[in-house]
C-alpha cells in the first residue's frame, strides 16, 4: 500500500469522494436530510459541512420531491448538486421529477439545457429495516430513458464511480448498497462480520481518481459458468462459488445504465452457463434485461438457459429477512442447475 | 471555511455543548386565548393558529374558555393511559437493548398529544397514526399483549411478520396500518372523511404527523382536499422539535407556526400546548365537533418536545444538547396533569405509586405472555410460507412457485445445517478422551 493510499471502508471512500469534489470544484453542493451538521444518518457525510460550510453541504426539509426538483434548478443553474435519499424507499416522491424532468431536460431542450445531477440513495436489505429501509428499486431508474444507474460493491469502485458521477453531465442514480458499507457481506448473518480491512478493495486512493461509468468488473474469474450480479449479491455469489467449489466467474455490473454488455457477453460465450443474481424483486427485475440482453449476444454458445436469482416478488418482510434475501443457498441451488443442464 | 454566499440557512438555537435555548417558541399564557364558535369564519383562525391554546398553568389550575369540563374519573383515566404508555415505552426500550426485539421508537414527552386526542374522539372515528401515536393505540384497547406480539414478529403478530416493531394496525379499532413512509398517510385521511361525507355516515378521520413531515407534498395535497370539499377531518402536526438531527426550522418552522398553514390554504388552524392534557383534549374535541356539523376540517398544531431519540437508531446528543429537555417551557405532561388531579384533590403521591406498581405489573405479565408466542431469535417462529399471502387476495402461480422453491432451499438448508452438526459431533466424540458422564447437579441445579 503506497503513502497516497488508505484503508477506507464503502462509508469513508463515499465520503472521500465527495470532500475530494468540494474541494477541486466549488461547484459541487451537497444536500439531504440529516446530512449536514449531523453528518448522515450512515455518516457517509461526517465532518463535511463543518470543512465547506452549510452553504454548501445543505440540509433539507424532508421532501424527496423538493431536493431532486431544487437540485434540478441548481444543476440548471451552474451548480453540481449531489443529493441524498436517505433510504431508497423514500425515493418515490421524488420519482416524478425524476423521470418526467431530470431524464428528459436534455432530449426535450436538444441539449439548451441539462442538469448535472447525482442522486445518491442507500438500498437493499439485511438490517432488519422491513419493507420501509430495505428496497433494491435500480430497475424502475434503469427503464426510464436519460439517466445513468450505477450501484458499486466495495469502496474502491464506491469512490471511483461517485466522482465519475459528480463529474457526469448527465443525471446518476447512485445506488449504495448498505449492507457492504463496512463489510463484504457473504449472506450469512450467523457469520461474524468481516471488515473491508483485510480486503484489496479496502486500499483506496486518498485523492482524485475516476472509474469510468459502464464497465463492468471481473470479480472473480472463472471458466465453469458465468455470474452476473452486482452491489451486495457480488460477494454472495462469490461466495456461492467457493463454497460449492465450482468454477465460475464472478462478474460485477457495477453500472446498469450503460451497461457493458460486451464483458458480460465475452465470459458467457466463453463460459456457455449464466446464472443472474439479484437482491430486488425477480418480476420485471433488472434480471429480465440482462437475461434478454445476454441471450441476444450468447444464444449460440449458450449451453443451458440462462437462470435467474433474485428477491421474491413480495414486500420485503421484518421477520422474514434471511428468507426473503437471496443467500448463498439460493445462489448455490441454482448454480448446481445450472452445471446439470445438458 | 465562512459561508460567503446570499443563502438564508435556518438557524438552529443550541447544538451539543451550547446553552439550550427556546425563546423561540411563542407562548400565550394558561386561559388566555378565546375559544371561538364551531362556525368561525377560517379567516379568523389566524390568530389562534399564531397563539397557544393552554388550560393548565404552572400550579396545576385549569384556566380560561377551552377548559374541558372533565370529571375526576376522566382525568385520572388520562393519566393511566398515558403512563401506561410511557412505561410500555420505557420496558420496550429495553427489550430492544436486549436484543429481543430489532427496534422501537418512543413518545416519551408527547405522551398527551395522542392520549388526549383519543379520548377526545368517538370510537368510531377513523384514526391514522403515525410510528409515534402509541398513545392511540393504548386509548382505543389495543391489548399491550397484541403491540408486544407486534414488536416480536411472532406467531400471533397482527402484521404476520412483515412490518418494524410499531407500525400497528387495527380494522376492528378503527386504527389504521401505519406505513413507517412520512405523511403518505394524511390524504388517505382526508380521503377516508371525504367518504364518510358521501356515504352519509357521523365518523369523521383524524391524522397525525411530525412538523417535519410537514415538507412532504403529501402533507399539501391533503389540506387542499380538505379544504375543497370540506372533509370531516382533524389534521394533526405535532411539533416534537426535531425531526432525527433536523431542526424544526428546517421544516419551515422559523417565525412562521404550522398551525398557520390551515388558515393560509383555507382551514381552521389551531396552535395547542401539546403537552397540556387539557388543552389537547379540548382543541381535539372543538374541531371533532366542527368536522361532524359540517364546517370543515382543522388544522392542529401541537407544541411538544421529543424527549427521547428518534428511535433506537439513533443518538440525539450527537446534535442537540443533552440537557434541552431540562429547559423546554412547556414541562411533561403527565406531571402536568397529575398536578393538576393533586391541586383538585383527586390524586395523592400513595395513589400514584400504587398506579405506577399495577402498570408495571401489568406490562411484565403481558411481556411474559408475548414471550410465550416467539421472539425474533427464539420460540416460535411464523411459517416463512406465510410471505407470500397478502400480497394479492389470492395466490397468482408465480408467488405459488417462489413459495415451492422457498420450501426446497430451507429444506436444503436445514440438511446442510443437520449434516455439519453431525459432522462436528462426530469430530468432537473422535477427540474427547472416554470420561465419566458429569456428575448431576453440577451447575446448582
Amino acid at each position: 500500500m503506497g503513502p497516497d493510499v488508505a484503508r477506507m471502508n464503502m462509508v469513508q471512500a463515499l465520503n472521500s469522494a465527495m470532500d475530494v469534489m468540494l474541494a477541486r470544484d466549488p461547484s459541487v453542493v451537497l444536500m439531504g436530510q440529516d446530512i449536514g451538521y449531523f453528518g448522515g444518518v450512515f455518516r457517509v457525510t461526517d465532518g463535511l459541512q463543518k470543512k465547506y460550510g452549510a452553504h454548501r453541504v445543505i440540509d433539507t426539509p424532508i421532501a424527496e420531491g423538493g431536493i431532486v426538483g431544487a437540485a434540478i434548478g441548481m444543476g440548471v443553474n451552474g451548480l453540481r448538486p449531489v443529493a441524498e435519499i436517505q433510504f431508497a424507499d423514500y425515493i418515490y416522491p421524488a420519482y416524478d421529477q425524476v423521470v418526467s424532468e431530470l431524464a428528459r431536460l436534455r432530449y426535450r431542450s436538444a441539449s439548451d439545457f441539462h442538469a448535472p445531477v447525482t442522486i445518491r440513495t442507500p438500498c437493499g436489505g439485511g438490517i432488519r429495516g422491513g419493507q420501509t429501509h430495505s428496497q433494491s428499486p435500480e430497475a424502475v431508474f434503469a427503464h426510464i430513458s436519460g439517466v445513468k444507474v450505477v450501484m458499486p460493491s466495495n469502496p474502491y469502485d464506491a469512490k471511483g464511480l461517485l466522482i465519475a458521477a459528480i463529474e457526469d453531465d448527465d443525471p446518476v442514480i447512485f445506488f449504495e448498497p448498505k449492507r457492504v458499507y463496512n463489510g463484504p457481506f457473504d449472506g450469512d448473518p450467523a457469520q461474524p462480520a468481516v471488515s473491508w480491512a483485510g480486503h484489496p478493495l479496502g486500499e483506496v486512493p486518498d485523492g482524485y481518481y475516476s472509474l469510468p461509468i459502464g464497465q463492468a468488473a471481473v470479480a472473480r474469474p472463472g471458466s465453469a459458468a458465468t455470474i452476473v450480479t452486482y452491489g451486495t449479491m457480488v460477494h454472495v455469489c462469490i461466495a456461492a462459488a467457493e463454497a460449492l467449489g465450482v468454477d465460475a466467474e464472478v462478474i460485477d455490473v457495477r453500472s446498469i445504465l450503460p451497461l457493458d454488455l460486451e464483458t458480460l457477453a465475452a465470459s458467457v460465450s466463453r463460459t456457455g452457463r449464466c446464472l443472474v443474481v439479484h437482491e430486488a424483486t425477480r418480476y420485471a427485475g433488472f434480471g429480465a434485461e440482462l437475461s434478454a440482453s445476454i441471450q441476444e449476444a450468447c444464444f449460440w454458445h449458450l449451453e443451458a438457459p440462462i437462470m435467474r436469482v433474485a428477491g421474491w416478488d413480495t414486500p420485503y418482510p421484518h421477520a422474514f429477512e434471511w428468507e426473503y434475501f437471496p443467500g448463498k443457498a439460493r445462489v448455490m441451488r441454482a448454480l448446481r442447475k445450472l452445471l446439470e443442464e445438458r | 471555511m465562512t459561508d460567503v454566499s446570499r443563502l438564508h440557512v435556518p438557524a438552529v438555537p443550541a447544538r451539543p455543548g451550547e446553552r439550550p435555548d427556546f425563546s423561540y417558541v411563542g407562548l400565550s399564557p394558561a386561559g388566555a386565548v378565546d375559544r371561538p364558535p364551531l362556525d368561525v369564519p377560517v379567516a379568523q383562525t389566524v390568530a389562534l393558529a399564531e397563539s397557544l391554546v393552554r388550560v393548565l398553568d404552572d400550579d396545576g389550575r385549569a384556566l380560561g374558555p377551552w377548559a374541558p369540563q372533565l370529571s375526576a374519573d376522566r382525568l385520572r383515566d388520562g393519566l393511566r393511559l398515558m403512563l401506561t404508555t410511557r412505561l410500555l415505552d420505557e420496558r420496550m426500550q429495553r427489550m430492544q437493548r436486549q436484543g429481543r426485539i430489532s427496534f422501537y421508537v418512543r413518545s416519551f414527552g408527547e405522551e398527551a398529544v395522542s392520549v388526549a386526542a383519543a379520548m377526545a374522539l368517538d370510537p368510531q372515528d377513523m384514526l391514522f397514526p403515525s410510528y409515534r401515536n402509541q398513545g392511540l393505540h393504548v386509548v382505543r384497547g389495543m391489548p399491550l399483549v397484541d403491540m408486544m406480539c407486534q414488536m416480536l414478529s411472532n406467531t400471533r403478530d397482527m402484521c404476520r411478520g412483515r412490518q418494524l416493531p410499531v407500525l400497528y394496525h387495527s380494522a376492528r379499532l378503527r386504527l389504521f396500518s401505519i406505513s413507517g413512509n412520512l405523511a403518505t398517510q394524511y390524504p388517505q385521511a382526508v380521503g377516508w372523511a371525504m367518504a364518510s361525507a358521501i356515504r352519509g355516515e357521523s365518523p369523521i378521520a383524524a391524522a397525525w404527523l411530525g412538523e417535519g413531515s410537514t415538507a412532504e407534498a403529501d402533507f399539501h395535497h391533503a389540506l387542499l382536499f380538505a379544504k375543497v370539499y370540506r372533509a370531516p377531518v382533524v389534521l394533526n402536526v405535532v411539533n416534537n422539535q426535531w425531526a432525527i438531527s433536523t431542526f424544526q426550522g428546517f421544516a419551515g418552522g422559523e417565525q412562521r407556526s404550522f398551525a398557520a398553514r390551515g388558515p393560509a390554504v383555507g382551514i381552521a388552524g389551531l396552535r395547542v400546548d401539546g403537552n397540556d392534557f387539557l388543552a389537547v383534549y379540548a382543541a381535539t374535541a372543538w374541531a371533532a365537533e366542527r368536522a361532524r356539523c359540517g364546517f370543515g376540517a382543522t388544522l392542529i398544531e401541537h407544541v411538544t418536545y421529543r424527549a427521547g431519540a428518534h428511535s433506537t437508531s439513533d443518538d440525539p446528543s450527537r446534535y442537540r444538547p443533552r440537557d434541552e429537555y431540562e429547559h423546554w417551557p412547556l414541562g411533561d405532561p403527565v406531571d402536568r396533569l397529575q398536578r393538576h388531579l393533586v391541586a383538585l384533590g383527586e390524586w395523592d403521591e400513595a395513589r400514584h405509586a400504587t398506579l405506577l406498581q399495577q402498570i408495571e405489573a401489568k406490562i411484565t405479565a403481558d411481556w411474559k405472555e408475548a414471550l410465550r408466542h416467539g421472539a425474533l431469535s427464539e420460540g416460535p417462529k411464523l411459517d416463512p410460507a406465510l410471505m407470500f399471502d397478502d400480497v394479492f387476495e389470492t395466490l397468482p402461480e408465480h408467488l405459488r412457485q417462489q413459495r415451492d422453491e422457498l420450501a426446497a432451499e430451507l429444506a436444503t438448508r436445514r440438511d446442510e445445517r443437520a449434516a455439519a452438526a453431525a459432522a462436528s459431533d462426530a469430530a468432537a466424540a473422535a477427540a474427547a478422551p472416554p470420561t465419566a458422564a458429569a456428575p448431576v447437579g453440577q451447575d446448582g441445579s
